[in-house]
Formats: structure tokens, C-alpha cells, sequence
């Protein structure tokens, strides 16, 4: 008795609803932007500046009393979080709090910090820092740009290589994939307000590679597909190729998000944001490889004589044996 | 049909031995990490019977790198400090003024009187009052600029000078600056090194980054703030009029004096003027070397404005002792024999040619060449971090068993190969990150845990194929081979994409995230190997023995 998440020999239409997911797509897209533009990100100080104070106290954390003890220090926007997680005992009871950076203060500001420390500790004796970081305004200036340079760096990568692989046309499919997952998770991080900083650009970037992953899987079997069969249309054989590499697929994106939400529940609050990001690019990079990066190498059509130029494209690899 | 060279056998095992007998030491990290410690200290403090027991935990012929864990698993400060390295150049122009000035008065005829006129920092700008023979003073003043003495900068000249009106203006080029500049950073991370060295803490790191900033991580530490006033002490040194010698430590030096302790002397005392003569700061460099008399010295230089104060002092205080303290000490006192103009001098006591030289260093270090701003500061507690492990370590734990079965229920037989060149995976990444003496980060945790996910990934699409092609009964052998030989080109296209993103990680990304980056990298390498080496040397040593007439994926 096997396990199996795709029975052996499906042939599901992808391109029945073809319009209406692509629709989907295409809104959602839309929607993650507009919460974009509208509510924001909410950036990290990785990417603002200012201070993350970490809190841990056996006594339950009072949000009122932490607020009015830094009231009084006048430092500008605050925020306070508690955070809850199942991996803490019953007496850690742990909060996040926030300071913007200081005007006109380039550096950061020891004082601070220690005045900070000083009223909380007079609210709970027994609370202790577990982790104070701060940076300045003009570091998290140059992590932005850094950002997203490292981000347009690797689609642009992703997109050479593809084209160098396969055909433009694949690529601009590929491309477009990796934008949509990009979008989505952007939106999906407005829409819940998790802290954005930058370990989610790297979990983004893993996000791209991953989505790719999957899309490469496809596109290689639509090209050994297309030789194979010349005189198919181009439909049938996208078709086809999904639903022979459906069940692999499936298994990647089982197991992969079998580990991701393993470490979701279980690593800890502090990359929890990190794990969020990639679980739900597996979930949308796996549903862009098949709905959008085909969608649109169908829309644009590609080539159908693969036998002169590329007849060894398919297996170049293929004489590396063991 | 399916066949492994013998040697490629032992390759591939070799390899994957190699990989796990380097993870090793990783599986006994305390012993190992005592047992590294030890020989540190052993080298350094000399044996005691304590170290080499703490030394003969682990075997001295067993590898004993083991995984440098990160600030955010291990606790301790981050600092990212900015060096305002331009406060260098305004040091550098006062210094000119002197020769400038020289040399002008040589010409006075010509360019008439001459006076230094306030002035951006950086800048010396000197008016003249004839600015008709404005050419003639530029012609003198550029005859002063020095070459360069960089790599880059050769061939170039240390000053530009410019005419402006009746002002000449001189400033440093830009390969002097460039190279005052690398002086400067360098200098300053010497001083960091040093300071950060004297606690003694393990793998401190202490990197530059760009052009002008510092990153300092110092793990074990207690906070950012220790560790800036770590950075922050310098040797001071000052030199003080003496008011008297005593042997009484209790005794009251009177308004505006202070009693210092003797540092060779035992028991003495200098009652001092409180305000200094001169201090190191004004102190441009520190020599080791010999006087007249063969005793180990060391010879100072100040910048001009102390070589006055000094100058001045010495002529007018002929005959009476004079202090050198180097924080809060007596170094010596010697009474001064006559003038000692130019601004250089020499300090004696009773010295080793070691104690000597390490004056020197501590003085020329002394004192950090230029502010720093600190731009990033991060602490992060020791509790914290091993939380962190321990939620990372039942978090991959738990994914691995969850991918085990998973893998094992979907491909039977097949899935169990599988898994076991999954375990061995993960023993390589141990491995291979422990011999380039990675950095293990919580993000990087994750990435190993992503790559317990991804990893079986080759083989999924080998185990599909596999299963593809025995449909078209092809018999086993022929099914696995063309399993093999088809899916290598989706693996490989596949990771060589993923692969990119984790190398753009790794140049753009700095601390956690460039963690991350190696794990996932060196993930992919080892699930590539494993995937299209090892379980094909399994699979292949499977068939060989049972030679099935079917086969079940």
C-alpha cells in the first residue's frame, strides 16, 4: 500500500478555468498592492530605525503599565506587543516593544535605551532585557536599497538563466511566477501587519528560488514534451506535462511544507515571521508554477521546431552517468 | 545496463565519510569546544594539569573544528561602528601649517607676509599680502607635496594646492586621502583587536566593511554597552609636574594635586599637579628603542601643537622631575636635563626589550585615530540564543521524522533509500560547514530545516520518472537507469536556479542572513550529490543483490 496524494494517471484540464484563475491571479495581485500602497508594510527597524526591546518577566505583562511608565520619557511612537508562543514555560512571559528612532539622532542612543530599561524595571523588578537592538536611521536607509537591489538582482539572474535555458518565452512565464508570489507574500504581510525586515528578504529570495524550482521542473517536461510530440498543440502538451509531473509536485511541496510547518509551530517566535513567509510562498509558488507560469507561456506561444538548434537541449546532461 | 565503476564506488562513499567524519566532532560539541579552549590557552598561558585534563576530553587526532555558533544562538553584542576618518585630514593639514609657513618665509620678499586664515576642516588656507606673486608662493607650497605611498596612489602626490584670490589653499589629494584614509581604519581596528583581545572572549570578529565602518561581534559578552566601553578605554598617557614623592599612601596632596602610585617601585607615591602638561593625545607615534646606555626605551613623537607645549615646558623647568603616567601610574619620573625641543622624547625605566615594545604599541594604540559613530547595536542574552537552539533543534527534528515517514510511506523500499541518503545529507551540511568553519545562525537553522524539506526533491523526480518509465515496461534495470538519465536535467536546471538565489544572498546579505544563504547553498549541494550519487550507488547495490524481476516505486 502506497501513499498517494495524486492518483497514478490524472488528466485534469488545467486550462478549463484557465480565464478565472488567471482572473484570480491577477486580482490578487491587485488587492496585495493596494494593501500595500494603503496600509504599508510594517517595517521592522531594520528598515526604519530605531530599537526592539525584548522583555521577559515572570509576572504577566501588563501593555498599560509598560505604555504609561514610557510615556513619561517622551519618545515618540511606541509599540508594545506580548508575544505568545507554544515553546515558552509558564512563567516566561515575554513582550516586544518598539521605539521609533530619535530625531535628528544619526547614531543610536545609548540613554535611550538605559531610560527605557530603568522605567520598565520599575514597573516589574523582575523583568530582564533577553535582547536590545538598535540601529540607526542611516543603516536602515542603505538595508532598503540593498534589499531590494539583492531582490530585482536575482529575478533578473532567474530570467537570464531561464532564457538561456529554454526560450524567452519561458522565461518572461517563469518571471512573471516569481513576480506573483513576490506580490502576494508583500501583500499578505500587509494585510497581517508581521513585522517585515530583513530575514523576510531572505525568505523572499528563497521564496523566488523555490517557486522557480518548481517552475523549472515543468518547463523541462513541456520541452522534452514538445520534441516528443510535434504536432500536438501547444495546450494539450502543457497540459499533459503538468499532469505527468503533478504528483512530483505534490510529494516537493508535501514535504517541504511538512518541514516549514514543523518549524512554524515549533522553532520559536523569533523566526517565526521568517517560516510565515516561506510556507506561504511553497503554498503560492507551487500554485504559480502551474497556474500562472503556463498561463502565460500559453499566451504567448512558443516555437514548435525544437529539432535543430536544441536537440541535444534535453539531455545534455544526460551523459553524466554515476 | 546499470553499472558503477568500482572506483567511483569508493568515490562517492569516500566522499560521504568524509563528509560525516568532519560532522563529527559537532555531536560532542561541549567536550570539543573545552577541548579547543584548553589548546588555546595551553599555547598561549602555558600547562597546568586543569587544561590538559580539559584537553584530553577529545582526541587530539580527531577533527576537532566544530560549528561556530552565531551571536543570535550563543548571546553576546553586534556593533557597527562608523569611523569619521575625514577627522584625520583637519590633524594632517595642522600638521602642514609648520612647513608651509617654512617655507613661505623663504620667499617673504616675494609673496610679503603670510597668516593662516580659518578655514574649512581639512583645509589650510594662507593669505599673502602680495597676490600679484601668487604663482611664485603655489610653485613654493607644491614643492613641499610628497609622494603617495599607497598601491593605488603611487605615482601621485600627497597635497593639492590652489589659488583663491590671495589665498593659497592646500588640502590632501585623493589618493592621499584614500590612503590616510586605509591608515586610519586600520589603525582603528588594530586598537578594536587589541581591546576586544584583552577579555579574552572566543571568536570575537572584528571586520571591516566598506569604506569607513567597523563590524564588531563579540560573543559571550554581556552588552552592546560593555563592549563600547570596552572599545572606548584607551591608554592614556599624560605628563604631570611633580609636586613630591612619598611612601605614604594616605596622605593628602593638596588642592589641585593628585597622588599617583610608582609602577616599579613598590610602595611610592608621586603627589602630582592635576592638569597635565601634554597627553597622548597629542602623541603622533611610539618607538621601541635603546638609549645611550643600551637600556630599552621608548621614543614619542607629538604633533606640533604638544612638541610646542612640551618644548616650552622642558625650557622653563630644567632641573625639576617630570611625570610620565600611563593610566594612573607612574611610569617614571626623570628630571629633566635640558630642553627637549621638536616634540620628541624619550621614556626610560627599568624596562625588558618586551615591556618596551609593548609600551609602544599601547601608546601609538592608545588612543582611537578618529570618532566613531555607532550605527547598528544589538544585544542579544545567552538564554535567548539557547532557546533559539533548542526550539531549532525539536523543530528539525520533528520535520525529519515527519519527511521520513512521509517518504517511506509514498515509495516503500525506494523511500527508505531515500531517507537514508537524506540522514547522510544533513550529516554532510554538519560536515562541510564545520571544515569552511561556517557560521550557524537561527536563520540558517531554518535553512537546513528547508533543506530536509527540498532535499528529497531529487530524488522525487528521479523515483517518479522511475515509475513513469516502468509503465512502458521497459524491465526494472532499463526503468531505473532512464529514471536516472531523464529527471537530470529538471534537477539540475532546478537547483543551478535556486542555487543563484542563495549565491545573491550571500553577497548582499550580511550576519543572519548570510547564514541562511550558506546553509541553503551547501544544501543544495549535498542534496544534488546524494540525490544523483549516493542513492543511485544504494539503489544500484540493491538491484545488484536481489535482481528483482519487478520493482514497486
Amino acid at each position: 500500500m502506497r501513499l498517494k496524494l495524486v492518483p497514478s494517471n490524472t488528466n485534469w484540464d488545467f486550462f478549463r478555468f484557465a480565464k478565472t484563475t488567471f482572473g484570480a491571479s491577477v486580482a490578487a495581485m491587485v488587492l496585495s498592492l493596494a494593501v500595500f500602497v494603503v496600509v504599508g508594510l510594517n517595517y521592522g527597524i531594520d528598515f526604519r530605525g530605531g530599537t526592539t526591546i525584548r522583555t521577559e518577566s515572570v509576572q504577566p505583562v501588563d501593555v498599560g503599565a509598560y505604555r504609561a511608565a514610557m510615556q513619561q520619557l517622551d519618545l515618540g511612537d511606541i509599540s508594545i506587543t506580548e508575544v505568545f508562543d507554544p515553546t515558552f514555560g509558564p512563567d516566561q512571559n515575554v513582550a516586544m516593544v518598539r521605539i521609533q528612532a530619535q530625531e535628528g539622532d544619526e547614531a543610536v542612543s545609548v540613554e535611550t535605551v538605559v531610560a527605557v530599561e530603568a522605567a520598565l524595571q520599575e514597573v516589574d523588578p523582575s523583568i530582564t532585557f533577553p535582547s536590545v537592538e538598535s540601529v540607526g536611521p542611516k543603516v536602515s536607509g542603505e538595508l532598503i536599497q540593498t534589499a531590494i537591489i539583492a531582490v530585482a538582482l536575482a529575478i533578473a539572474a532567474v530570467l537570464f538563466y531561464i532564457w538561456l535555458r529554454f526560450e524567452w518565452q519561458f522565461s518572461v512565464g517563469a518571471v512573471a511566477a516569481l513576480v506573483h508570489d513576490v506580490i502576494l507574500t508583500i501583500g499578505i504581510f500587509s494585510v497581517l501587519q508581521i513585522q517585515f525586515d530583513l530575514a523576510i528578504i531572505a525568505a523572499l529570495l528563497t521564496i523566488v528560488g523555490y517557486s522557480l524550482n518548481d517552475t523549472v521542473v515543468v518547463f523541462d517536461r513541456v520541452r522534452e514534451n514538445l520534441i516528443k510530440y510535434k504536432k500536438k498543440p501547444l495546450k494539450e502538451v502543457l497540459n499533459l506535462s503538468i499532469n505527468e509531473t503533478l504528483s512530483r509536485t505534490v510529494m516537493t511541496s508535501g514535504t517541504t511544507l511538512l518541514a516549514l510547518i514543523s518549524l512554524l509551530i515549533l522553532g520559536g517566535d523569533v523566526i517565526r515571521g521568517f517560516v510565515f513567509a516561506m510556507t506561504w510562498g511553497v503554498i503560492v509558488g507551487t500554485y504559480s508554477s502551474v497556474f500562472v507560469a503556463s498561463n502565460i507561456l500559453l499566451y504567448l506561444g512558443t516555437k514548435r521546431d525544437w529539432t535543430k538548434p536544441d536537440a541535444n537541449q534535453g539531455n545534455q546532461y544526460a551523459n553524466i552517468d554515476t | 545496463m546499470l553499472q558503477i565503476p568500482l572506483w567511483k564506488r569508493f568515490a562517492i562513499w569516500g566522499l560521504v565519510a568524509l563528509g560525516l567524519w568532519f560532522a563529527m566532532p559537532n555531536a560532542f560539541y561541549t567536550r570539543v569546544e573545552t577541548h579547543n579552549d584548553a589548546l588555546v590557552e595551553i599555547d598561549r598561558l602555558g600547562s597546568t594539569p586543569e587544561r590538559e585534563a580539559a584537553r584530553a576530553l577529545w582526541p587530539d587526532w580527531l577533527p576537532g573544528t566544530i560549528i561556530n555558533l552565531g551571536l543570535d544562538l550563543r548571546g553576546g553584542a553586534h556593533l557597527l561602528a562608523e569611523v569619521q576618518v575625514e577627522d584625520v585630514y583637519a590633524d594632517r593639514m595642522d600638521g602642514y601649517w609648520p612647513d608651509v609657513r617654512d617655507a613661505l618665509r623663504e620667499i617673504r620678499d616675494e609673496v610679503g607676509t603670510i597668516r593662516r586664515q580659518d578655514s574649512a576642516p581639512g583645509e589650510l588656507r594662507v593669505r599673502i599680502s602680495r597676490p600679484e606673486n601668487i604663482a611664485r608662493a603655489l610653485e613654493e607650497v607644491r614643492g613641499l607635496a610628497r609622494p603617495v605611498v599607497s598601491l593605488t596612489g603611487a605615482g601621485s602626490s600627497d597635497i593639492e594646492v590652489a589659488a583663491d584670490g590671495a589665498d593659497l589653499i592646500v588640502r590632501l589629494s585623493d589618493a592621499e586621502q584614500q590612503a590616510t584614509d586605509d591608515r586610519t581604519m586600520q589603525q582603528s581596528l588594530e586598537i578594536i583587536r587589541r581591546r576586544v583581545d584583552e577579555v579574552g572572549t572566543r571568536e570575537p570578529t572584528i571586520q571591516r566593511q566598506g569604506t569607513d565602518r567597523i563590524l564588531i561581534q563579540v560573543p559571550g559578552i554581556g552588552s552592546a554597552e560593555e563592549l563600547k566601553s570596552l572599545i572606548g578605554t584607551t591608554a592614556k598617557l599624560t605628563f604631570h609636574p611633580v609636586v613630591g614623592r612619598t611612601e605614604n599612601a594616605d596622605q593628602t596632596p593638596g588642592p589641585r594635586n593628585i597622588l599617583l602610585p610608582s609602577m616599579d617601585e613598590e610602595g611610592v607615591f608621586y603627589v602630582l599637579e592635576q592638569t597635565p602638561v601634554v597627553s597622548g593625545e597629542d602623541l603622533t607615534d611610539a618607538q621601541p628603542a635603546f638609549d645611550q646606555n643600551g637600556q630599552a626605551s621608548v621614543t614619542f613623537r607629538f604633533n606640533p601643537t604638544g612638541g610646542r607645549k612640551f618644548g616650552q615646558y622642558t625650557a622653563e623647568n630644567v632641573g625639576s622631575p617630570f611625570a610620565i603616567v600611563l593610566d594612573e601610574e607612574v611610569i617614571s619620573a626623570p628630571v629633566i636635563r635640558e630642553a627637549i625641543p621638536g616634540g620628541t622624547g624619550q621614556i626610560t625605566g627599568n624596562f625588558s626589550v618586551e615591556e618596551s615594545t609593548e609600551l609602544a604599541v599601547l601608546l601609538r594604540a592608545g588612543a582611537l585615530p578618529a570618532e566613531m559613530t555607532f550605527l547598528e547595536e544589538r544585544t542579544i542574552g545567552p538564554e535567548l540564543g539557547a532557546d533559539s537552539i533548542e526550539a531549532g533543534r525539536i523543530a528539525c527534528l520533528v520535520a525529519f521524522a515527519a519527511v521520513l515517514v512521509f517518504m517511506a510511506l509514498s515509495y516503500g523500499w525506494f523511500g527508505i533509500i531515500a531517507n537514508v541518503a537524506l540522514i547522510l545529507n544533513v550529516g554532510m551540511i554538519f560536515g562541510l560547514l564545520s571544515a569552511i568553519g561556517a557560521t550557524l545562525t537561527l536563520p540558517g537553522i531554518a535553512g537546513i530545516v528547508l533543506t530536509i524539506g527540498m532535499a528529497v526533491d531529487a530524488n522525487v523526480l528521479v523515483f517518479e520518472r522511475i515509475r513513469e518509465e516502468l509503465k512502458t515496461a521497459k524491465g526494472p534495470a532499463r526503468a531505473i537507469e532512464l529514471g536516472y538519465e531523464k529527471a537530470m536535467s529538471a534537477i539540475l536546471d532546478a537547483n543551478i536556479t535556486t542555487f543563484i538565489t542563495a549565491v545573491i544572498l550571500f553577497a548582499m546579505g550580511s550576519g543572519p542572513v548570510r547564514g541562511f544563504s550558506v546553509t541553503l547553498g551547501l544544501g543544495i549541494l549535498t542534496s544534488v550529490f546524494t540525490a544523483i550519487f549516493v542513492t543511485r550507488v544504494m539503489i544500484v547495490m540493491w538491484f545488484e543483490r536481489r535482481r528483482p524481476k519487478t520493482i514497486e516505486v
